[in-house]
């Protein structure tokens, strides 16, 4: 059967009333939770994950699809109106979108960001479909030591490749990694790290690991600063439509934004930030109104806001398949197959096509929900930042508990996300990223199965590794993207994100 | 995340303490690993890789960025923080370390409300005795919504057997 056929059946099996509700609670939950300020994608899916707990394997994903792309959405909600950007993704949409909310043209903002990530979402997700298959095919030749090595890369780009400091960012996957080993050993059955516990030898729960790291521990983070002044939240005046104007200066900005973000999405470089830095750069260079540029320009918005959720579409790229989750969100995502027993790669496009290509089908159908729903319920997502802050917090902290308590009702694994959100708000405190922590428990494991298994083939011999051309380039350029950073910052060059934030004052 | 905050070539003389306690921290962890592997050493088999393998490689990874912290912290290479307040931080810990002590004896409203006050008293809203009895009947509610609608058992307490 041709993509074509399989998409098809896809539409069709993500059209039953059942998953269309599905897609629909997963949309609204998302960009509810997405839009709250300083919660991030990644924290809005491990929130609303135990959400979906009751459902079968289809149900759930679908649902998962929509929370998804709903917190992509609600982000950018946020920072246009409230200058907080929730992830690294929306700070550039909150540079000229904020600036245009204060003009009074945060109508037209919020508008251009929606159908721009509608577009974004659309083009990327078929282009998913299509590049999906062809891929599957060349990782099917794959064997132990080009997995590993592709993972390698993985945890190179996720940790240190981006960011401010290599050090804190291997720092931070190493910390990953290490409680990764905790349990038992898959391939021996011997317990490791968890020093007779008997709640330790199933590991360490990734979404308590999550809800803990980003909920709890930017909670912590918030309420540490003390009393700052309230943020100002930008009303929505005068008319949401773009003008005839705001459409020819934003289609453009929405297909190069989209050009740019999908590929950087479905590269193992995780980071859907540098799209939208790159975005914003290149919109800044091709526009006709470049003095408009850090006052409001709506290209500004549209390109970014397409980038991001391009490359949102594009992570799916390997998480689907390869298994290989590229940012904190599809390491959530991973987690989210793993208690169904799945392991997306190649062999789950053979084995379970409906499911795959349901969950592909129903990321189109969520787009144009989001599409729909958000515009006319602006308002109620703008009531929602007026929520006074004891009582958002709060309300928080009681649904990040309730998720753990509903999923293993244990003091122990209370106690564990104590734990964990204190450890999170001294790496914040300390300047050390929360990602890798989250990609380093989730991919160590599998990355450790690879290893072995190619270690037990070539009866120790390391080299073995490098010796495959595919496994040695990818090990290559894993190197590469460790080394020139690295040098990059040594001669003062900084990275994108310091240029960026830098030009904005 | 302006420029100013990362001065990477600051003209401090003195390490910074902060720092030299998380590279300590490192250590410690890379200590626990190599500790707790030891006992697998020999279930290596004939290629030599085994279950203490991965976590070898992972410890002696600690070991380096350890070292790397402390030159970093000699070097003055670690961000200004900013300065934080300690109080809400404690009502929220009180507030966790509440739920999970109580969330067994009392069950999860009672807990979790508790938590919902402790939480908003760090965030400035410090009339508890408004604010938890409101939080325990809301938590009440999500755990009628829970048990009934979803079928997914929260933990109960005297409060949660009356509605039973």
């Amino acid at each position: 059967m041709s993509t074509f056929q399989f998409l098809l059946e896809g539409l069709a099996a993500a059209m039953l009333p059942m998953n269309l509700l599905y897609a629909l609670v997963g949309v609204t939950l998302g960009t509810m939770v997405g839009v709250l300020p300083g919660i991030g994608p990644a924290t809005t899916v491990a929130l609303l994950l135990p959400v979906t707990y009751q459902l079968d394997a289809t149900g759930s994903l679908i649902m998962f699809a929509g929370i998804y792309y709903g917190g992509m959405y609600g982000g950018s909600t946020t920072s246009i109106l409230l200058n907080t950007p929730g992830e690294s993704a929306s700070i550039v949409t909150a540079l000229e979108g904020n600036k245009m909310a204060r003009a009074g043209r945060g109508g037209p903002a919020l508008a251009t960001a929606a159908i721009g990530s509608f577009v974004a979402g659309l083009i990327a997700t078929l282009a998913l479909a299509f590049v999906a298959p062809f891929i599957v095919k060349i990782a099917l030749v794959f064997g132990p030591r080009e997995y590993f090595a592709l993972m390698v890369l993985a945890f190179i780009t996720v940790s240190s490749a981006f960011g401010d400091s290599t050090l804190r960012g291997l720092t931070s996957l190493f910390i990953g990694l290490a409680l990764s080993l905790v349990g038992i050993d898959q391939l021996t059955g011997q317990n490791r790290l968890s020093f007779g516990v008997p709640d330790l030898l199933d590991g360490i729960e990734v979404t308590t690991m999550a809800v803990a790291m980003f909920a709890i521990g930017e909670t912590l983070y918030i309420a540490a600063q003390g009393a700052t002044a309230p943020d100002k939240i930008e009303a929505v005046k005068g008319s949401v439509w773009m003008t005839g104007q705001d459409w020819a200066r934003s289609w453009k900005a929405w297909l190069r934004g989209t050009l740019i973000g999908f590929p950087i999405g479905a590269m193992p470089a995780g980071g859907a930030e540098i799209g939208t830095f790159l975005s914003y750069a290149t919109e800044k260079k091709l526009s006709k109104h470049p003095e408009e540029f850090g006052k409001g320009a709506i290209e500004g918005v549209a390109g970014p806001e397409a980038a991001n959720n391009a490359s949102a579409a594009g992570t799916l790229v390997p998480l689907l398949t390869l298994g290989l989750p590229t940012s904190a969100t599809a390491a959530i995502m991973l987690a989210g197959f793993q208690q169904y027993g799945l392991q997306p790669g190649p062999l789950l496009f053979a084995t379970n096509p409906q499911l795959v290509w349901g969950l592909i089908a129903s990321l189109l159908i969520a787009n144009l929900m989001l599409l729909v729903l958000n515009l006319p319920l602006v308002g109620l997502w703008v009531r929602l930042l007026t929520i006074p802050k004891p009582w958002l917090y709060a309300g928080i902290l009681l649904f990040a508990t309730l998720g753990t308590i509903g999923a293993n009702p244990s003091v122990f694994e209370l106690g564990m996300l104590l734990l964990f959100g204190l450890i999170a708000y001294g790496m914040r405190v300390f300047g050390y990223p929360i990602a890798p922590v989250i990609v380093g428990l989730i991919l160590g494991p599998l990355a450790e199965q690879q290893l072995r298994r190619a270690l037990a083939i070539s009866q120790g011999d390391v080299t073995v590794l490098f010796t495959s051309p595919i496994a040695a380039g990818l090990l290559i350029v894993a190197a590469l993207a460790l080394i020139v950073p690295l040098i990059l910052r040594a001669r003062g060059r900084g990275d994108v994100l310091n240029q960026m934030a830098a030009s904005e004052d | 995340m302006s420029l100013d905050k990362t001065p990477s070539t600051s003209m401090q003389r003195r390490p910074d303490w902060a720092a030299l306690v998380i590279a300590a921290i490192l250590l410690v962890l890379a200590g626990v690993i190599l500790f707790d592997v030891s006992r697998l050493r020999d279930l290596g088999g004939y290629s030599q890789v085994g279950p203490a393998t991965v976590p070898g490689w992972i410890a002696y990874g600690l070991i380096g960025l350890a070292i790397w912290t402390v030159v970093a912290a000699f070097r003055g290479d670690f961000p200004v923080r900013e300065k934080q307040e300690v109080k809400p931080v404690v009502w929220i810990v009180a507030g966790l370390a509440a739920q999970m002590l109580l969330i067994r004896p009392l069950g999860f409203s009672i807990a979790t409300g508790i938590l919902f006050g402790l939480t908003a008293a760090g965030f400035g809203a410090r009339r508890l005795w408004i604010s938890i009895p409101i939080a325990i009947v809301i938590c009440l509610a999500i755990w009628w919504v829970f048990s009934v609608v979803l079928s997914l058992s929260l933990p109960a307490g005297p409060l949660e057997n009356l509605l039973q």
